[in-house]
C-alpha cells in the first residue's frame, strides 16, 4: 500500500505518514483498500470535488453513479493517478496495484491480443496467464489475433482481461460498458461478476446506468457536486430481478439522488 | 392509382394489379431481385480490390509510347534515341564495365549518406518527441533546415570539406534527414495521449513506453519519412555527382553531355528511375510487413 496525496498541495510528510498508518492498520486486519479524505480536485476555479470523503473496504463491489459532471472521471482519474497537472489537496490512500478499464477497450492496435493483456509484465508465467484469463473470457485461440480484428465486446473483454490479470487489490472501471449493446451489456454484466468473484480486488465502477449500478454492486455511492450524496448498501437477494419491491424502492430512492422524480420517468 | 400499383407488387395479394400495364409493377420485382446478389446495385466509395501487377501498368504505358514514337519515326534520335539503342549502349557500357563500376561508387554514396542521414533524423525527431526541452531546442533549426534548399548549401559543403567523397555523403545526409525527422517527430507527437495513460495504469516504465507504445506507434511515420528519404537520396546523388565528380552514374551522364552521346544520358536516367523504384518498393514491401496490424484502404 502507498499512500498518496494525489495532487501537488500536499507533503511527502503527510504521505509518509500515511503509508506507517496504513499498513499498520493492514496488519491489525483493518479493512479499508481505499481511503479519502477531505478531497479537493480543481480545475480553475472550478471545485470539481469538494472535500470527498469515501472508503472502499477489501474486496467490496462500489458503483458510483452521478449526473455527468459531477466530478465521477475526476475521482477516478485521482486514484489511477492519473491527474498530473491538477491542483488539488486531501488524504487519499490507495493500493500500488491498481488497474483501470476505460471505457473504450484502449488496446494498443499494433499489439496481438496476448501481448495486449501481458503488456508490461515480465517471464514465462505470464504469458501462461494471459493465455489462461483469455481462455477464460472465451477468447481461447485468439491470441495471436490483431485487435482490430475483434468486435467492441470482445474488446472490452480483453481489456477486462488486462486489468484482471495483474491481480489488482483495486479495479477502477469507468463506464466500461457504455459504448456497447444492450445485449452485450448483460453478457458482460454476469462476465465482471464472476471475474471478480474469482479475484477479489476491490471494485470502483463509474456509471450513470442505475439498473447497471444495482445490478452489480455491494454498495452504489452517489456523487454531487463533488460530495458524496447518497451511500446505499445493496442487500437484495441473489438472483437481483427488475420486478422486486426492494429493487424498485433502491432505484427509485437513486434516482431521487440523481434528480430524477419517478413521475417523470413513470409511464 | 400510384397507391394500389405499389401495395399489389410487394403486397401477396398482387395478381390482379401485376397482370396490368403499369410502370412501376414492371420496375419492383428488378429491384428485388439485384438485392440477392452481395454488394450489387450500390456504388462502392472505397477504391476497391488491388489491380494485379497494377504497379507496373504505368511505366510499361510510357515504354510503349516512347517505342512507338521511335519506330515511327516521331523523335529525332539525337534528341531522343529509340529504346533499343539505349538498351544495346547500356550492354556496351556493362561489357566495358563501366556501368557497374559506376554505379556501385553511386550506390556506395547513396547507403552512406541515407545511413547517415536516416540515424540522424530517427534520433532527433525521438529527442524531439520525447521531451519539450528537446523539441525547444531542436525543432526550429530543423525547420530553418527544412527551408533552406540543400543544393544552396553545395558552395558552403565544398569549402568546409573539400570536393571529397565526405562533401557528396554530407550533402545526400542532410538531405535525407529532414523528411525522416518530420515524419517520425509527427508520428510521435500522433501518437493518442490515451495510449500514454494506458501505458502509465499498466506501470511501464520509461523504456518499456518508448519500446511497447512510441516506437511502434511512430513507425508508419518513420516509414513514410524512409519513402521521401530513399528517393531523396537518389536525387541528391544526382546533385552532388555533377559538381567536380570523377565517377559515378552522375558523372558519367555529365561526361557524356560533353560529348553528345545522349544514349548515355538516357542509360544513367533510366538507371536512376530504377533505383529510386527499386528502393522506393522495398521500403514499401517493409512497411506492409511490418504493419500488418493495420486496416486501410490502401488494404
Amino acid at each position: 500500500m502507498a499512500a498518496h496525496a494525489g495532487g501537488l498541495r500536499n507533503t511527502a510528510k503527510n504521505t509518509a505518514k500515511n503509508t506507517a498508518k496504513d499498513t499498520a492498520e493492514d496488519t491489525a486486519g483493518g479493512r479499508a483498500t481505499v481511503r479519502i479524505e477531505g478531497l479537493v480536485r480543481s480545475f480553475g476555479e472550478r471545485r470539481v470535488l469538494d472535500g470527498l470523503d469515501l472508503s472502499i473496504a477489501t474486496g467490496e463491489f462500489v458503483a458510483l453513479l452521478g449526473r455527468s459532471g459531477s466530478g465521477k472521471s475526476t475521482l477516478l482519474r485521482a486514484l489511477a493517478r492519473l491527474d498530473h497537472d491538477v491542483a488539488g489537496s486531501g488524504v487519499l490512500t490507495a493500493p500500488d496495484h491498481v488497474s483501470v478499464v476505460f471505457q473504450d477497450a484502449r488496446l494498443l492496435p499494433w499489439k496481438r491480443l496476448l501481448d495486449n493483456v501481458v503488456l508490461g509484465l515480465d517471464g514465462p508465467s505470464a504469458e501462461q496467464h494471459g493465455k489462461d484469463a483469455l481462455a477464460e473470457v472465451g477468447l481461447a485461440g485468439r491470441e495471436r489475433a490483431w485487435p482490430v480484428e475483434l468486435s467492441g465486446g470482445e474488446q472490452q473483454r480483453v481489456s477486462l482481461v488486462r486489468s484482471l490479470v495483474r491481480e489488482p487489490r483495486l479495479l477502477l472501471a469507468d463506464e466500461p460498458f457504455g459504448a456497447l449493446d444492450a445485449l452485450t451489456r448483460i453478457r458482460m454484466h454476469a462476465l465482471l461478476r464472476r471475474l471478480c468473484e474469482r479475484h477479489r480486488p476491490a471494485v470502483l465502477l463509474v456509471t450513470h446506468d442505475v439498473d447497471e449500478a444495482i445490478a452489480l454492486a455491494d454498495r452504489v455511492v452517489v456523487l454531487d457536486r463533488g460530495r458524496i450524496a447518497a451511500d446505499l448498501p445493496v442487500d437484495l437477494p441473489a438472483p437481483r430481478r427488475h420486478g422486486s419491491t426492494a429493487y424498485a424502492a433502491l432505484r427509485g430512492r437513486l434516482l431521487g439522488h440523481l434528480g430524477v422524480e419517478l413521475g417523470e420517468t413513470a409511464p | 392509382m400510384s397507391t394500389t400499383s405499389t401495395t399489389s407488387t410487394t403486397g401477396t395479394t398482387g395478381t390482379t394489379a401485376f397482370g396490368t400495364e403499369e410502370a412501376p409493377a414492371a420496375d419492383a420485382p428488378v429491384t428485388t431481385a439485384r438485392r440477392a446478389r452481395p454488394g450489387r446495385g450500390r456504388k462502392r466509395l472505397g477504391p476497391g480490390r488491388p489491380v494485379r501487377y497494377g504497379w507496373a501498368l504505368g511505366p510499361l504505358l510510357l515504354l510503349a509510347v516512347w517505342a512507338a514514337g521511335s519506330g515511327l519515326g516521331l523523335f529525332d534520335p539525337r534528341s531522343l534515341p529509340a529504346p533499343w539503342t539505349v538498351a544495346g549502349t547500356a550492354g556496351d557500357l556493362v561489357a566495358e564495365g563501366r556501368l557497374q563500376s559506376h554505379l556501385a561508387t553511386s550506390a556506395q554514396r547513396a547507403l552512406l549518406g541515407l545511413l547517415f542521414g536516416v540515424a540522424a533524423g530517427l534520433v532527433l525527431a525521438l529527442v524531439s518527441g520525447l521531451s519539450r526541452l528537446g523539441e525547444a531546442v531542436i525543432d526550429g533549426p530543423v525547420q530553418i533546415k527544412r527551408a533552406v534548399p540543400s543544393l544552396a548549401l553545395i558552395p558552403l559543403l565544398i569549402l568546409w570539406f573539400g570536393i571529397g567523397e565526405t562533401m557528396k555523403v554530407v550533402t545526400i545526409a542532410l538531405g535525407v534527414f529532414v523528411p525522416v525527422y518530420i515524419h517520425t517527430h509527427n508520428g510521435l507527437r500522433t501518437i493518442d495521449n490515451r495510449y500514454a495513460e494506458l501505458a502509465e495504469t499498466v506501470r511501464l516504465g520509461r523504456w518499456a513506453f518508448v519500446r511497447h507504445v512510441v516506437l511502434p506507434g511512430a513507425l508508419p511515420g518513420f516509414l513514410l519519412g524512409m519513402r521521401f528519404a530513399v528517393t531523396g537520396a537518389w536525387l541528391a546523388l544526382v546533385v552532388v555527382e555533377q559538381v567536380n565528380a570523377t565517377s559515378g552514374i552522375g558523372y558519367m551522364m555529365e561526361l557524356a553531355r560533353t560529348y553528345g552521346q545522349t544514349d548515355v544520358i538516357l542509360v544513367g536516367l533510366v538507371v536512376y528511375g530504377l533505383l529510386g523504384l527499386v528502393s522506393d518498393a522495398l521500403v514499401r514491401i517493409v512497411e506492409r510487413r511490418a504493419l500488418s496490424w493495420r486496416r486501410t484502404l490502401a488494404g
